[in-house]
């Protein structure tokens, strides 16, 4: 009995050392959002300090109060950006990928296992390569600077992901289950949208987190590729190094705000992720 | 012209042929058996009827017409698949009605339908439960209703009873033919099971290196086997198996060495007096007794299995060679077990005899 309390006891301290070692430097960012950048800056640092909104209040009015005087800032129209540009780019590679990743699974067909890696080969190759050529044939057909032209390069990250990634789940099902479905009535179409992409879902919810993580995160195409009107939070923290100084205390508010949306994305994710569907489909 | 056709259908996967020019006729309204052990195509062939998979050659007709090139959906064949092919996110019911869903009849219908049919098939209390919350029985029989549901001009089942427990295996084998009858449907059913094989089937294909090797009714299947393999396939203790070498003794009468024993073989062996064969025995074909008697090989009993109706022995000859007799189970307590001495006596005139080189029955 007290074998398995000591164990039990053993067992919690380690996960919170775990806890505590992963989540140190996001509860850090908390508090520093919470500083002044002279609280921030004091050695030795200090758990105590009286707590400010001052950072949040610059970023949300985008005006940033430093020593030379007011700089302006447009954070919340970088957050709408990159929110906008993560959404469209992840939904476009689900329509895209999703059907070409059910191909790529069902189907043998000529050259499909070498398209299948050159997508994936997207991922291997640094963006930095691409980019000079991409720069002036997007200024050459007007791309630059939209949202259209980021959120088709943005498929570069986002569809060779979706699409290895659900290959997977829609390999993983059991063809019989659709053979079934077609020999009942229905057609090919239905058999897709009904029986492989249901079964496939908690896959691509996580192809879609992910993906959105990833173009969330991106930073070099949106740099090299547009302007302010329509740079990501990932380019718009930029504007904390300033002249008189790096603004600690703001860049840790923008990076706690920056979170919140994908922390949300990946709470309702969650539940489609655990979703453990084909359990007992088929006997093996 | 018989309902269901496959004309010389093949198929290869790869550089592996997996059905050769297999022909096939089934009537309407005619349960059909393929047999065969694993491996041998018998699924592949369901799923070219199916339009699963398309033949790399022949033709599949269904009620006078080629269905080349038709969709599955299009088809108008049911199929029950042995893994069971459940849709996991749908309850019971759901998964039966999908056939009735995809011809848009009416909700009211729908529900009658299923009803009906699970009711038939005694599972209408588990239809609100999704596939991992039913039992193997219960899964095979969702499957079967979902097959059976629409009322299919062709029903295939593929080795429905494979993956359930014997209680439901026995119980099934009994009441699928009612409801085939009920069904009307025309029914082609696999198995690997020679007693599900006999007692379905109108008639039994025995399906091997991607062809039938025989096809026949039941009791043509074992009494008048094409070959050795068929033979040796059907039955269960196995056929006994004696390479033999007739000879024509100076009497005129035909003889032959079994079990170290000079036995005359009956009046069929007339011609087959110095030919190499083999000789086919069925265990309820041989009687044993601990009299001696003429025609008799001595013989010791090495084990005794009770078999349910019929007790199956192994007996041992002079020369070791093993000879397996089976017996009604009356005589069970005077065969009580324990190595004793007895007789076995073959009875010839219901034996078989196979060319030695080719296994072909003479």
């Amino acid at each position: 009995m007290s074998n398995v309390l000591l164990r039990r006891t053993i067992r919690g301290v380690l996960l919170t050392l775990v806890v505590l070692f992963f989540l140190f430097p996001m509860f850090w960012v908390l508090l520093m959002s919470f500083q002044t950048n002279r609280d921030i800056l004091r050695t030795p640092p200090s758990l105590f300090f009286t707590p400010t909104i001052s950072n949040y209040v610059a970023l949300i009015s985008g005006e940033i109060q430093t020593s030379v005087g007011t700089l302006p800032v447009d954070y919340m129209k970088n957050l709408w950006n990159s929110a906008l540009l993560s959404a469209c780019a992840v939904a476009l590679s689900l329509l895209l990928g999703v059907p070409a990743a059910y191909a790529f699974a069902r189907f043998k067909f000529r050259l499909g296992e070498d398209i299948a890696f050159t997508l994936l080969s997207f991922r291997f190759a640094p963006p930095i390569l691409v980019l000079l050529p991409l720069q002036l044939y997007f200024q050459d057909i007007g791309l630059y600077d939209t949202y259209f032209g980021l959120v088709w390069v943005y498929q570069l990250i986002t569809l060779p992901l979706i699409l290895w990634i659900v290959r997977g789940y829609f390999e993983d099902i059991s063809p019989d289950i659709e053979h079934a479905y077609r020999l009942d009535g229905h057609s090919w179409f239905k058999s897709l949208w009904k029986i492989a992409i249901p079964l496939a879902r908690p896959g691509i919810a996580a192809a879609g987190l992910l993906a959105f993580i990833f173009a969330w995160n991106s930073f070099i195409f949106a740099l090299v590729l547009g302007s302010s009107d329509v740079q990501p939070v990932t380019v718009g923290s930029l504007a904390f190094m300033t002249a008189s100084g790096i603004q600690y205390g703001t860049i840790a508010a923008a990076l706690v705000l920056s979170i919140i949306p994908t922390l949300v994305l990946a709470l309702y994710t969650q539940r489609y992720l655990v979703e453990g569907l084909s359990l007992g489909a088929v006997k093996g | 012209m018989a309902y269901l056709e496959v004309k010389s259908a093949s198929k290869s996967f790869g550089k592996k042929r997996v059905l050769e020019g297999l022909s096939l006729e089934v009537e309407r309204g005619e349960c059909v058996v393929v047999f065969g052990p694993s491996g041998c195509g018998k699924t592949t062939l369901l799923r070219l009827i199916a339009g699963v998979l398309e033949p790399d050659q022949g033709e599949v007709w269904i009620d006078g017409k080629s269905v080349m090139g038709v969709a599955p959906e299009a088809r108008g064949v049911a199929m029950a698949f042995q893994n069971f092919a459940l849709y996991p996110h749908m309850d019971a019911f759901e998964n039966i009605a999908s056939p009735l869903r995809a011809r848009k009849l009416p909700e009211d219908e729908v529900k009658q339908r299923v009803h009906e049919i699970a009711g038939l098939l005694r599972i209408d209390h588990v239809l609100d439960h999704l596939p991992r919350q039913l039992s193997n029985g219960q899964k095979q029989r969702t499957s079967l209703a979902r097959s059976l549901v629409h009322g299919p001009s062709v029903l295939m089942l593929d080795d429905p009873l494979r993956n359930v427990d014997a209680k439901i295996r026995y119980e099934m084998r009994l009441e699928l033919p009612r409801v085939f009858r009920k069904f009307h449907s025309t029914v082609l059913y696999v198995t690997q099971d020679y007693k599900e094989a006999l007692a379905l089937g109108n008639r039994i294909g025995v399906l091997m290196d991607g062809r039938f090797e025989q096809v026949d009714s039941p009791v043509g299947i074992y009494r008048n086997p094409k070959n050795q393999r068929v033979a040796s396939l059907f039955g269960d203790p196995p056929i006994n198996l004696f390479p033999i070498r007739p000879e024509r003794g100076s009497d005129g009468v035909v003889h032959a060495q079994i079990g170290g024993q000079r036995l005359a073989l009956g009046t069929r062996s007339a011609e087959l007096a110095g030919r190499e064969c083999i000789l086919g025995v069925r265990p309820e074909d041989v009687a044993f007794d601990f009299e001696p008697a003429p025609g008799g090989i001595p013989v010791e009993l090495e084990a005794v299995t009770p078999f349910n109706v019929r007790t199956v022995t192994l007996l041992k000859a002079g020369d070791d060679t093993e000879i397996l007799a089976s017996r009604p189970e009356d005589n069970i307590l005077a065969t009580a077990r324990g190595h004793r001495r007895g007789w076995a006596r073959i009875d010839f005139d219901r034996a078989l005899f196979f060319d030695a080189a080719s296994g072909i029955r003479l």
